[in-house]
């Protein structure tokens, strides 16, 4: 048994086990029990707390109201784009690259882009006002104006969470032979038949990845949020950060962190089994 | 009526000519096969014709109709491509489908087409697998199944055999052609088996560089080569090529002369099919240093040197022949293949 090497890929992935485990699992396991317990013993205080709370409802409206709107906006537009640029030949790299900016924008940073765009003395009321459009500056990121303001975080989302999703379906898209396309092609398949029999039974993978990645960052939105409208439309992180920060309930704060993965891990689940990748029918 | 015109076809990438101006006429029907080494542009034609690329130049017609610019589905032809392209999330049972349910076939029509393509191709045990685990060979017989279940006008093949083995390839090839015979199709077959090509095509057309060297009947392009090339790549053995003296017009093999179409002082090359030679006493026939002698069963090989160059030439399998022989050869005189050493073109082919 001198030659046995089998303890080598244990030894060398040891260290990123212990890491995580100390890094990640140990906080969890904590957040959870601080979550569940009041005062060293087992309690729903902190959950009952939270249920109670005037914003909970309307984080969880607003939290899953933006996820409905922009998840599914942004795989069209990533599939549409992902298209696009697979029928491009030259420049093909560059139009990738200027895509994929938004990538390397923090997602505060994006929120203040965003805000000077649409606050009041921004970018977008002095386009309207000197084309005559409004007469004096709008207000579109205030607590009375809840659709434009969800609006508003909404396109801001769409603008910087697309690009990792067309990332993954470029990729995806990378992966299918033209072959297949082709081969559909002659034997009569229209465009649109070519694209939904054929195209996106094949990148299911990617498409499960891009789905379960977009969902889960959208239910952890809140810098985008904070940035645009400060405390005027809930979510479900925002929540969490103003029972931690100005509260100083980590209790609660706890129990919104553990509510958004369990939420999370929801939908992983739900994603895993309507969007099936049968390794079987994989090329 | 689906004849197909290609007229002028030209195909470049980038600076590469892939193919330079190709015509062939392919009658209502008719089976031509595309045949010439690797590279040589069969796979680009095909696509062409398919409308999967756009040629350069140059005018296609099917049917009478020209079909530039169409749509690939609105061609109305059936493929099978030389990597397959079988659907990986479809079971077989849908692959076959895909063109029928393109058509919207009824149900019936569908069930009763696929099957009768699976009998033909032997894939009835796997119409409700997946595609994943089929070895190349049942993948390569499914894409013949899907383009043969549509009953297409027009059939376009590449390599559609290449995967099988020796004797299911054989089984095949007669079994298509029968189908395809029966139906009328108009079949290009592309492939760089001259075997496969003489067994089944009406004609077969040699390419070679992005041109079409010779087109004919399979025994034609066999017998009368027009050029080096084309009689080097049919047969097996290839056909031998000894370059020879010319004098007063005639050259000498043995004690015959042969009167050649070429003036004395240069050479000529003759092209000579190994098995158009008899044995005959060395010192009557031309000689043949023996350097291998392979009994084949059927025949015996043999490979030797002929006024300095390599050849090899067959002879029936009771001849007693060893390594280190030298032995006279008779060429038949009807047979011979005149060829010009400069051009490689044939000297005494008919120009067509
Ligand atoms: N899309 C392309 N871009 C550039 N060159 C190409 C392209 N497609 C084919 N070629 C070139 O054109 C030539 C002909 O290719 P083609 O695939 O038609 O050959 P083939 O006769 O089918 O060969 P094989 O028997 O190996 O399949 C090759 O030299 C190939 O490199
Ligand atoms: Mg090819």
């Amino acid at each position: 048994m001198q030659n046995d090497k089998s303890w080598i890929p244990y030894l060398l992935i040891a260290p990123s086990v212990i890491f995580l485990a100390l890094l990640f699992l140990l906080p969890l396991v904590q957040t959870i029990w601080l979550a569940i317990s009041e005062g060293g013993v087992p309690s729903l205080a902190n959950l009952q707390t939270m249920a109670g709370d005037l914003n909970f409802r309307l984080a969880i409206r607003n939290t899953f109201l933006l996820t409905l709107a922009v998840v599914p906006i942004q795989i069209m537009i990533a599939l549409a784009m992902g298209s696009m640029v697979a029928k491009v030949g030259a420049g093909r790299e560059t139009i990738l690259w200027i895509w994929t900016i938004p990538l390397g924008i923090s997602d505060l940073a994006a929120g203040l882009v965003w805000l000077s765009i649409l606050q009041n003395s921004g970018y977008l009321n002095s386009l309207l006002f000197s084309a005559g459009l409004i007469e004096r500056q709008a207000n579109w990121l205030s607590y009375q104006t809840p659709v434009a303001l969800f609006f508003a975080i909404a396109i801001a989302e769409i603008w910087r969470g697309t690009a990792i999703v067309m990332v993954i379906i470029v990729a995806g898209l990378n992966q299918v032979p033209k072959e297949y396309r082709e081969a559909a092609e002659v034997f009569g398949a229209g465009r649109w038949t070519r694209f939904f029999r054929i195209t996106l039974p094949l990148i299911k993978p990617a498409l499960q990845s891009a789905l379960i990645l977009r969902t889960v960052l959208a239910f952890e939105v809140f810098a985008v949020v904070y940035a645009l409208g400060g405390s005027n439309m809930p979510v479900l992180v925002g929540e969490a950060y103003t029972w931690q920060n100005q509260n100083q309930n980590y209790g609660v704060a706890a129990a919104y962190a553990v509510l958004i993965m369990v939420i999370s891990l929801a939908a992983t689940l739900v994603y895993l089994k309507a969007v099936k990748v049968d390794p079987e029918r994989l090329p | 009526m689906a004849n197909i015109v290609i007229d002028r076809i030209k195909k470049t990438f980038g600076t590469f000519e892939a193919l330079k101006e190709i015509s062939l006429e392919i009658h209502d029907g008719e089976f031509v096969s595309l045949l010439g080494p690797s590279g040589c542009g069969k796979t680009t034609l095909l696509r062409i014709i398919a409308g999967l690329e756009t040629e350069t130049s140059g005018k296609l017609l099917i049917g009478g109709t020209p079909i530039n610019g169409l749509a690939p589905k609105d061609r109305g032809l059936a493929m099978v491509f030389q990597n397959y392209a079988v659907f990986p999330h479809m079971t077989v049972f849908e692959n076959v489908a895909f063109g029928l349910r393109m058509q919207k076939a009824d149900q019936k029509r569908v069930k009763s087409q696929v099957d009768k393509a699976a009998a033909l191709l032997h894939i009835e045990p796997y119409l409700d697998r997946y595609p994943n685990k089929l070895s190349g060979g049942q993948r390569q017989r499914v894409a013949v199944a899907r383009a043969l279940a549509v009953e297409p006008k027009v059939l376009l093949m590449d390599e559609p055999l290449s995967n099988l083995d020796a004797l299911l390839r054989l089984e095949m090839r007669t079994e298509l052609k029968a189908v395809l015979q029966a139906s009328g199709t108009t079949t290009i077959y592309v492939t760089h088996d001259q075997t496969e090509a003489m067994g089944l095509s009406d004609r077969i057309a040699v390419m070679y560089n992005g041109r079409i060297e010779q087109v004919g009947a399979p025994v034609d392009i066999y017998s009368h080569p027009a050029s080096r090339f084309v009689g080097g790549f049919m047969g097996s053995p290839p056909m031998n090529f000894i370059r020879l003296p010319v004098t007063n017009g005639t050259v000498k093999l043995g004690n015959t002369h042969h009167s050649v179409p070429v003036h004395t002082g240069s050479d000529i090359v003759l092209g000579l099919r190994g098995e158009n030679v008899a044995r005959t006493p060395l010192a009557e026939g031309l000689r043949l240093d023996v350097r291998v002698a392979e009994p084949m069963g059927s025949h015996l090989l043999l490979t030797g040197i002929i006024a300095e160059q390599p050849v090899r030439v067959i002879l029936p399998p009771g001849e007693t022949v060893r390594a280190g022989d030298a032995i006279g050869l008779k060429p038949d005189a009807d047979r011979l293949i005149w060829l010009s050493p400069e051009t490689g073109l044939s000297l005494n082919h008919p120009k067509t």
